[in-house]
C-alpha cells in the first residue's frame, strides 16, 4: 500500500500548497492538518517562553541567597513557569498538535467530526494564551500563587493579578473540552470502513480515554477557577471558613480535574510510544488489546485518586487510607504498558533511529517517574517528603522526561510525513544524546535533594544543598543545548531537507499510505482497510 | 433520519415538568429548614438529581435520544457521583 501516487507526490505540497489567502488561509482554516500545525507554532512558541522562565528559576538556584531575583520575582516565576507548562503546552500538546495531524488519517476520515469547532478551539485556544500572558502586566504584577492557585492565599492575600490567570484558565478550559468532543465523535462516527475497534491505532485508543478525561474533568476546572474569580471579586465565602466555606475543598475541586490531568498529559504520549515501538522493532506490538484496555483503566483509575496530593493539608485519615488505595491501583495498568512495549521489542529486528531512540529514553525516564510516584502515593513517606524537591523531580520526570520526550519522538516520527521532508538524523542523535544527559543531570539531583529535606519554591536554600544545585543548573544548560540543536535541526530539515517519500520508516497504519505532505481531505476516495495496523510479520 | 427531524413532545408534558420542577423547588426550601442530620446532603442531592434528570430527558430531548446518547449520560452522571462520593472520605472522617 506504501507505493501508491510515490511518483506523483515529488512537486505536490499536499495540504502545505498555498491556498492564495496567504495567513487567512492558515489562520481561518477547517483543515485538520492546517490546524494541528497552527497548534505546533503557537504551542511551541509557548513551550519556549515556559523554557526560558525555567532556565531562569535554576539560574537563581546556582547558589544560595539572592543570585538574580528577588523572592517576589522568583514566586512569579514558578508559577508562569507552571501555568505555562501546564496549561498552555503540556495539556494541548500532543492530542491538539499530533492528534490533529494524524488521528483523522489513522483512521481513514477526510476531516474530524466538527472541523470548524476544530478551529473555534484553536481560537479559544489563543484568546485563552493572552489572557494568560496579559496577567504579566499592569495591577498588581504577575500572580505568585504558584499554578495550583491555593486558597486563601489566591483568594485573600495575594494583591497579583490572579483574578485574570484565572480567567485565562477558565477559557483554556474549553479548547481542551471542546477537541475531547470532536474527537470522541470522530472516533466513533468517522472511522473507514473495515477500521473496526479492534483495528484502531494505539495512538488513536489513547487519544480516545484523554478526550473522555477532557470531558468529564475539564468542567471541574472551568468551575473551580470560576470560583476563585468569584471569591476575588465578590467574596462569596465558598472557601473562607468564616462564612462557612471550607478551605481544602478548594484543594479537592482543583485536584478533582488535575489529577486526572496529569494523565491528559501522559496517555497520548504513551498512545504514541505504542505506534514507534513496533515499527522500529519491527514487530507487530505485544498485547495490543492489554494497551487499549489499560488507557481506558488509567484514564478511569487516575480520576479517582486525586486527594493524594493532599496527604498533608489536615484532611481525614480515612481519606489519606482510600486514596493512597487507590493510587496504587494505576501502577497496575502504567506496568501493563511498559511490560507489553519491552515484550515488543524482544527478539525484534530494532533500528535506533531518533523516534525509536526518544521512545527507550520515555520508557527509563517514565520509569523512574513512575516508581518515584510509589514513593509519594505511600501516605506515610509522603509526609516525609511532601513539597521537596523530590517533588519536582518526580513530577518533571513524568512531565518531561515522559510526556515531552514521547511528544518529541511523535515529532520525528510524523512530522516528516507532514511537510514531505527528512531532518538529519545524525544530528537528531545528538540533540537526543545531549537532552537525555542534560534532562537526567537536571532532574536527578532533585530526587536527593528532597530526600535530605530541601522545600520546593523558595528562592534560597540552606548552603549545605549547593553543590547538587550547582550540578542541576548545568543539566539545565545542557539541556536547553539540546532542545536548540533538535528544534534547528527539526526545522531546517523539514524546510530544506531531502524528500521523505510517502513512509520513510516504512510503517503500516493509514498515515503512510497516502502521499507526502498529504493532500487536502487525505484521501481521494475512503479506503477501505481489512489489516490489523502493526502487521509488521 | 427522523432522529434529526426532532420530536414533537406535547405542551401538557412541558407543564407538567414545570410544575413538578417547581414543587421539587420548595421542597428543597422547606426541607432545608429541618436539620434531619447526615440525611440533609442526601435529601438535598437526591431532589437536584432528580430536578436535573427531569430538565435533561424532557427539556433537553434526552428522553427521545438513542441508547448509545444515554448510556453516554449515564457514565458520565456516574463519574460526577463518584467524584462527589469520594470527597466524602473526607469530609465525613475529618
Amino acid at each position: 500500500m506504501a507505493e501508491i501516487s510515490s511518483a506523483s507526490a515529488k512537486s505536490d505540497r499536499g495540504f502545505l500548497t498555498p491556498s492564495g489567502r496567504g495567513l487567512f488561509g492558515w489562520i481561518f482554516s477547517t483543515d485538520h492538518k492546517r490546524i494541528g500545525l497552527l497548534y505546533l507554532y503557537a504551542i511551541l512558541t509557548f513551550f519556549m517562553v515556559g523554557v526560558f522562565l525555567g532556565f531562569l528559576i535554576r539560574l537563581e538556584l546556582i547558589a544560595p541567597g539572592r543570585t538574580i531575583v528577588n523572592a517576589q520575582t522568583y514566586n512569579a516565576l514558578f508559577t508562569l513557569h507552571g501555568v505555562i507548562m501546564i496549561f498552555l503546552f503540556i495539556i494541548p500538546v500532543v492530542p491538539a498538535i499530533l492528534g490533529n495531524l494524524v488521528m483523522p488519517i489513522q483512521i481513514g476520515a477526510r476531516d474530524v467530526a466538527f472541523p470548524r469547532l476544530n478551529l473555534l478551539s484553536w481560537w479559544i485556544y489563543v484568546i485563552g494564551s493572552m489572557m494568560a500572558l496579559a496577567s504579566l502586566f499592569g495591577g498588581g504584577g504577575p500572580p505568585d500563587t504558584g499554578w495550583t492557585f491555593y486558597v486563601p492565599f489566591s483568594t485573600e492575600a495575594t494583591t497579583t493579578n490572579v483574578t485574570m490567570a484565572a480567567s485565562a484558565v477558565f477559557v483554556l478550559g474549553f479548547s481542551s473540552i471542546l477537541t475531547g468532543v470532536n474527537f470522541i465523535t470522530t472516533i466513533h462516527r468517522l472511522r473507514a470502513p473495515g477500521v473496526t475497534w479492534f483495528r484502531l491505532t494505539l495512538f488513536t485508543w489513547a487519544l480516545y480515554a484523554t478526550a473522555w478525561i477532557q470531558i468529564l474533568a475539564g468542567p471541574i476546572l472551568a468551575i473551580t477557577v470560576a470560583l476563585i474569580v468569584v471569591e476575588r471579586v465578590f467574596g462569596t465565602g465558598m472557601f473562607d471558613p468564616l462564612k462557612g466555606g471550607d478551605p481544602l475543598m478548594y484543594q479537592h475541586l482543583f485536584w478533582i480535574y488535575s489529577h486526572p490531568a496529569v494523565y491528559i498529559m501522559i496517555l497520548p504520549g504513551m498512545g504514541i510510544i505504542s505506534d514507534i515501538i513496533p515499527t522500529f522493532s519491527r514487530k507487530p506490538i505485544f498485547g495490543y488489546w492489554a494497551i487499549a484496555v489499560s488507557s481506558l483503566a488509567i484514564a478511569f483509575a487516575g480520576s479517582l485518586v486525586w486527594s493524594h496530593h493532599m496527604f498533608t493539608s489536615g484532611m481525614s485519615d480515612m481519606a489519606v487510607f482510600v486514596f493512597s488505595l487507590l493510587t496504587f491501583l494505576v501502577a497496575i495498568p502504567s506496568a501493563v504498558k511498559v511490560f507489553n512495549w519491552v515484550a515488543t521489542m524482544y527478539k525484534g529486528s530494532i533500528s535506533l533511529d531518533p523516534p525509536m531512540l526518544y521512545a527507550l529514553a520515555f520508557i527509563v525516564q517514565f520509569l523512574i517517574g513512575g516508581l518515584t510516584g510509589l514513593v509519594i502515593g505511600s501516605a506515610g513517606t509522603d509526609i516525609h517528603v511532601h513539597d521537596t524537591y523530590f517533588i519536582v523531580g518526580h513530577f518533571h520526570y513524568v512531565m518531561f522526561g515522559g510526556a515531552a520526550f514521547a511528544f518529541f519522538g511523535g515529532l520525528h516520527f510524523w512530522l516528516p510525513k507532514f511537510f514531505g521532508r527528512m531532518y538529519n538524523k545524525k544530528i537528531a542523535t545528538w540533540a537526543w544524546g545531549i537532552m537525555v544527559v542534560g534532562f537526567n543531570m537536571l532532574y536527578f539531583p532533585m530526587l536527593i535533594l528532597g530526600l535530605q529535606g530541601m522545600p520546593r519554591r523558595y528562592f534560597d536554600y540552606l548552603s549545605r544543598y549547593q553543590p547538587l544545585n550547582v550540578l542541576s543548573t548545568v543539566g539545565s544548560w545542557i539541556l536547553v543545548t539540546g532542545l536548540i540543536l533538535m528544534f534547528v535541526n527539526l526545522f531546517r530539515g523539514l524546510l530544506r531537507g531531502p524528500e521523505a517519500g510517502n513512509s520513510p520508516w516504512d510503517a503500516r497504519t493509514l498515515e503512510w499510505t497516502i502521499s507526502s505532505p498529504p493532500p487536502h481531505e487525505n484521501f481521494e476516495e475512503i479506503p477501505v482497510v481489512d489489516t490489523y495496523p502493526y502487521d509488521y510479520s | 433520519m427522523d432522529l434529526e427531524a426532532g420530536h414533537i413532545v406535547p405542551y401538557r408534558t412541558f407543564i407538567f415538568v414545570w410544575i413538578t420542577l417547581m414543587v421539587l423547588t420548595l421542597t428543597t426550601v422547606l426541607v432545608s429548614r429541618m436539620d434531619l442530620g447526615p440525611l440533609n446532603i442526601w435529601v438535598a442531592l437526591g431532589i437536584a438529581c432528580f430536578k436535573s434528570g427531569l430538565v435533561i430527558f424532557y427539556f433537553m430531548h434526552m428522553q427521545y435520544e438513542r441508547l448509545i446518547f444515554r448510556a453516554y449520560l449515564f457514565v458520565a452522571l456516574l463519574i460526577l457521583a463518584i467524584f462527589i462520593g469520594l470527597t466524602f472520605f473526607d469530609v465525613l472522617y475529618r
